[in-house]
Order: structure tokens, then C-alpha cells, then sequence
């Protein structure tokens, strides 16, 4: 009976959360979106993300391999992902960034 | 000129805009890093393509007094290349994360520049003469026949059309593991700090192959790592202290007089959250993007997503003031988590005299925040106030309700158009504003 009242006052304090502060309404927004969001929101996982900034992985193998598998069908186009990149994904040539061969000018200097 | 009041008895006009109209931005041209120098005579702006233009004050005609000085290109080189670490196999980008002059010694100028992972020291000097009248070469440097030379000549210099020229003069690399997001010119203008996001390193102006490292944050077991480092500066007089900003919303004072390692800080500047108030939200948003001194050395100013806060290096436990920079987005933060918006870096700067603090906003809006009246103003940089001497308007954010005229509301801002990047000269009112890939500049009205 007293777990039943509890769990009703609980809910209380949500809806009135909700009414007072609009940063608690927008996280309810958020976990009713992605209710798998993790449980340390600021934590471990955004920071390793951004510390893993620009890394990828390159294997003389794989890209030969890459290489390979490249003259029988086209590679699906990685660009378009710019999180994370594992080891599944295997860089190729133009994947990578090209050495500047001219200087362009700056926009800003004309 | 005088610095003068600032934030609003000061009416801000329209003075120029640098780079391309058209609405499709190459990222390269991203302005990435806006500085001017110590006397506020060059203006330098760092890109994501690695670039970087220094931009130079008219000297002012005397007899004209209305004409105001312009800001002209001085130079512009580039600074950093992509690379690719093959050992690491790490992406390092050319994007210039930060500019940081040395105050000035001789005739020529220096600068730092900073990418993720290397920082450079260019030298900026002029060429106004050069030599002519070689006995052995010709004017266009063709070798002449020695069978034909029969007189002597001395070579003399004579004047030539200005020529600036920029020159890597130190390179240092392999300081950082992590991303540079800090440099910092100590006063002694012997030594630099540079901060990635576990590191502070100090280096020696004149020493390459070494640094020392002066905060280690990195935890033993990586899956420990609960903050990072965000910002970093020395003080502006006291050589030994320098201050480092963390994603948690904390900063820290270190002395380096205290011990080598400033592992532990002397001051730990911090506010105590409302438990009830958290949020999902909450850290994130307290992550400082922006640490600054301000000119007298007393206080500092951070910057996190929704605030800025001054604090008085004296008490640790809360700012000294608080400014709310756009409210109104706290509503709003779902969306803002989801587009990555709420991730975004904005810097904040002081004016001359530290009364007045600015900071950029979404809708090519920032925000002048006047420390002494109390008072603070939203302006827009755009296209559309790009008439000369053209007083800009101050702008108002409907945060719900009834719209008023002149006012525009929250859902028809455009967050694509962030200013991220905003400089104030060290002495006058004049203001340089960095939109995407413009930069404004917007001067004080003179009557």
C-alpha cells in the first residue's frame, strides 16, 4: 500500500518537473526518442568520441585487398559517414585526404 | 579613440566585410580563428583549409577625421597541410584551431598557429628596398658573360613596392597525442603553453625538440576518463599562472611555482549545481568552450552553451556574474542535442578596459554584455546592415507568446549560422565578427 503512495508522488514530482523546468522536459523528449540513450549522459562515450577525432584504420592488407575487390564491383561511398570509422571499414585512396597541389587562395584576401 | 564605455551608449556601425557572398561555402573557406595583435594594428584570421590572412589598420588621416581606418590585407599564407599519420592512423585536419600573436620586439610581426597537432611560429616581416646593380647578374638575375663585365660596380638598394612576406621560423611537433584545442603566449615572451584534451605542455619559443608537460589528466584505465580539458591561457602578468577550463564546467589555477607538475591546482573555480535541476542536459551544456583573462589580470570569463560567467580570481566557489547569452534555446535542447548544435564551441572576448564582454550566438547574432551598466544588447551581422557607417539595430528573440513586430522567434532562427568566433582591438571600439565564412568588422559611431 505505502509503495503504491510512494510510486504516485513520484510521478507528482515528474509532472510538476516537467511544468517547472523546461530542461527537464526536453530530456523527456529525448529518452521518449532514444530510450536506449545511456545512463551516463555526459560521460565516457561522448568524450571517447571526441578524443577518437580524424582516427581511421589502414592496413596494407586490407587495402590491397580493397583494391582488389575494387576492379569487380563498386565500393559503397564512406564519405557520407563521418562518425566513428571501425576496423570493418577499410579505407581506400580516395578515402584519404589529397595533398594540396596548388595553393587556392583565401576568400577573405580579395 | 578611447575604449570608452562599450556595450551600449556605444552605437555600433557597419565598417566591412571580408570574403565571398554567395551562399555556397566551401569548407575550406570556414573561419576557423579571429585575433587581433597586441596593438590592434593587424587582425588575423585562421581557416578550416588551413589558411591564414592578416589584415592591417590604414593609418589614419589626420585631416580626415570621419574617414574611418580600414582594415586591408597585409598577407596571407598557408599555415598548415592535411596529413595523414600512417603510424596512428589518424586523420590530422589543416584546420587553424587557434592564432595567438607576440607582442612585438622588432620590425618584423610573429604569430602562432595551431592545427589538431602542430603549432608554428611565422614571422611577418617587410621588404620595402632591394638590391640592384650586381656586377656578375642582370637585373632579371640571368648570370652575365664574365668576358663581358669590364667596370665595377657597388650594389646599392633601392626602394621597391612593399612586400610582406611570411616564414615558418619554428615548427613544433609531436607535443600532443590529442587535439590541440589551446595556445597560449606566456607574458614572459620567452614561453607558450599548448593544451589538447588530457595535456597542457609549455614550450620554449626558441626550443623545437622539447616541451615540457605541465597537466596530465589521463587516467590510468581509459574507460575512467570522466573530463576532458577545453581551454587553457596563462594570466597576463603573473608568468607562473595560467588557468585550464574542463567539460565539466570546472577551472582550475595552477602555479607553476607550486610544483613542476601542476597535477593539482592551487584555486578550483566551481559552482555548486541545484541537485534538482539535473538534467540530461546538465553536463553538456556546462562544458566551458572559452576561458579568457581580462586585461587587469583580476577576473576571468568562461563560456559555456547557455552563459557567461565573470569570476573574480579571488573566489572560487561562484562567479561574481552570471549572463544569460540565449536563454531561450533551453527549450529547445532535444533538437539542439540531435542536430549537435549543443556541441557547438562559442569564444568570448573583453574590450579594452574589461567593461564590456561579447560573445557570438546562432543567426549570425552576438551578444555585447556591458559589465557596468548592466546592461546588454543583441546584434546581427548581416548582409543586410552592410551599409557604410550604417548604425546596426539591436535585435530581440521571441522565446514563446505573441510575436512582436521587429522580433523574431526561436523556431525561425537559423543555427546554421553560427558566430563562433569574435575579437575586439586591445585599445579602440572596433569589433571584428566571424560568421561562417565572413568577417565583419563594425567600428564605434563617430558623431
Amino acid at each position: 500500500m505505502s509503495g503504491e503512495v510512494q510510486a504516485s508522488t513520484e510521478e507528482q514530482q515528474e509532472m510538476q518537473d516537467t511544468v517547472v523546468s523546461p530542461e527537464k522536459a526536453e530530456e523527456v523528449k529525448l529518452k521518449a526518442r532514444y530510450p536506449h540513450l545511456g545512463t551516463r549522459p555526459g560521460g565516457s562515450d561522448l568524450l571517447r568520441k571526441r578524443l577518437q577525432k580524424g582516427q581511421k584504420y589502414f592496413d596494407s592488407g586490407d587495402y590491397n585487398m580493397a583494391k582488389a575487390k575494387m576492379k569487380n564491383k563498386q565500393l559503397p561511398t564512406a564519405a557520407a559517414e563521418k562518425t566513428e570509422i571501425t576496423g570493418d571499414h577499410i579505407p581506400t585512396p580516395q578515402d584519404l585526404p589529397q595533398r594540396k597541389q596548388s595553393l587556392v587562395a583565401s576568400k577573405l584576401a580579395f | 579613440m578611447s575604449a570608452g564605455g562599450g556595450g551600449n551608449d556605444v552605437q555600433w556601425c557597419f565598417s566591412q566585410v571580408k570574403g565571398a557572398i554567395d551562399d555556397d561555402v566551401a569548407e575550406a573557406d570556414i573561419i576557423s580563428t579571429v585575433e587581433f595583435n597586441h596593438s590592434g594594428e593587424l587582425l588575423a584570421t585562421g581557416d578550416k583549409g588551413g589558411r591564414v590572412v592578416i589584415f592591417q589598420q590604414e593609418t589614419e588621416n589626420k585631416s580626415q577625421p570621419q574617414c574611418r581606418s580600414e582594415y586591408n590585407v597585409y598577407s596571407t599564407f598557408q599555415s598548415h597541410e592535411p596529413e595523414f599519420d600512417y603510424l596512428k592512423s589518424l586523420e590530422i585536419e589543416e584546420k587553424i584551431n587557434k592564432i595567438r600573436w607576440l607582442p612585438q620586439k622588432n620590425a618584423a610581426q610573429f604569430l602562432l598557429s595551431t592545427n589538431d597537432k602542430t603549432i608554428k611560429l611565422w614571422k611577418i616581416s617587410e621588404r620595402d628596398k632591394r638590391p640592384e646593380g650586381y656586377n656578375l647578374k642582370e637585373e632579371d638575375g640571368r648570370y652575365r658573360d664574365a668576358a663581358t663585365i669590364t667596370t665595377l660596380r657597388v650594389p646599392v638598394f633601392r626602394p621597391m613596392d612593399l612586400m610582406v612576406e611570411a616564414s615558418p621560423r619554428r615548427v613544433f611537433v609531436n607535443g600532443h597525442t590529442y587535439h590541440i584545442n589551446s595556445i597560449s603566449v606566456n607574458s614572459d615572451n620567452e614561453t607558450y603553453l599548448s593544451a589538447d584534451d588530457l595535456r597542457i605542455n609549455l614550450w620554449h619559443l626558441e626550443i623545437t625538440d622539447r616541451s615540457f608537460n605541465v597537466v596530465d589528466i589521463k587516467p590510468a584505465n581509459m574507460e575512467e576518463l570522466t573530463e576532458v580539458i577545453t581551454a587553457a591561457e596563462f594570466h597576463p602578468h603573473q608568468c607562473n599562472t595560467f588557468v585550464y577550463s574542463s567539460s565539466k564546467g570546472t577551472i582550475r589555477l595552477c602555479d607553476m611555482r607550486a610544483s613542476a607538475l601542476c597535477d593539482k591546482h592551487s584555486k578550483l573555480f566551481e559552482e555548486p549545481e541545484d541537485p534538482s535541476n539535473r538534467s540530461f542536459f546538465s553536463e553538456i551544456i556546462s562544458s566551458i568552450s572559452d576561458v579568457k583573462f581580462s586585461h587587469n589580470g583580476r577576473y576571468m570569463m568562461t563560456r559555456d552553451y547557455l552563459s557567461v560567467k565573470i569570476w573574480d580570481l579571488n573566489m572560487e566557489n561562484r562567479p561574481v556574474e552570471t549572463y544569460q547569452v540565449h536563454e531561450y534555446l533551453r527549450s529547445k535542447l532535444c533538437s539542439l542535442y540531435e542536430n549537435d548544435c549543443i556541441f557547438d564551441k562559442f569564444e568570448c572576448c573583453w574590450n579594452g578596459n574589461d567593461s564590456v564582454v561579447m560573445t557570438g550566438s546562432y543567426n549570425n547574432f552576438f551578444r555585447m554584455l556591458d559589465r557596468s551598466q548592466r546592461r546588454d544588447v543583441t546584434l546581427e551581422a548581416s548582409r543586410e546592415s552592410c551599409k557604410a557607417r550604417q548604425v546596426l539595430k539591436p535585435r530581440r528573440v521571441c522565446a514563446g507568446g505573441k510575436r512582436k513586430k521587429d522580433e523574431i522567434s526561436v523556431d525561425s532562427l537559423d543555427f546554421n549560422k553560427k558566430i563562433l568566433h569574435t575579437a575586439w582591438h586591445p585599445q579602440e571600439n572596433i569589433i571584428a565578427v566571424a560568421t561562417t565564412n565572413n568577417l565583419y568588422i563594425f567600428q564605434e559611431k563617430v558623431n
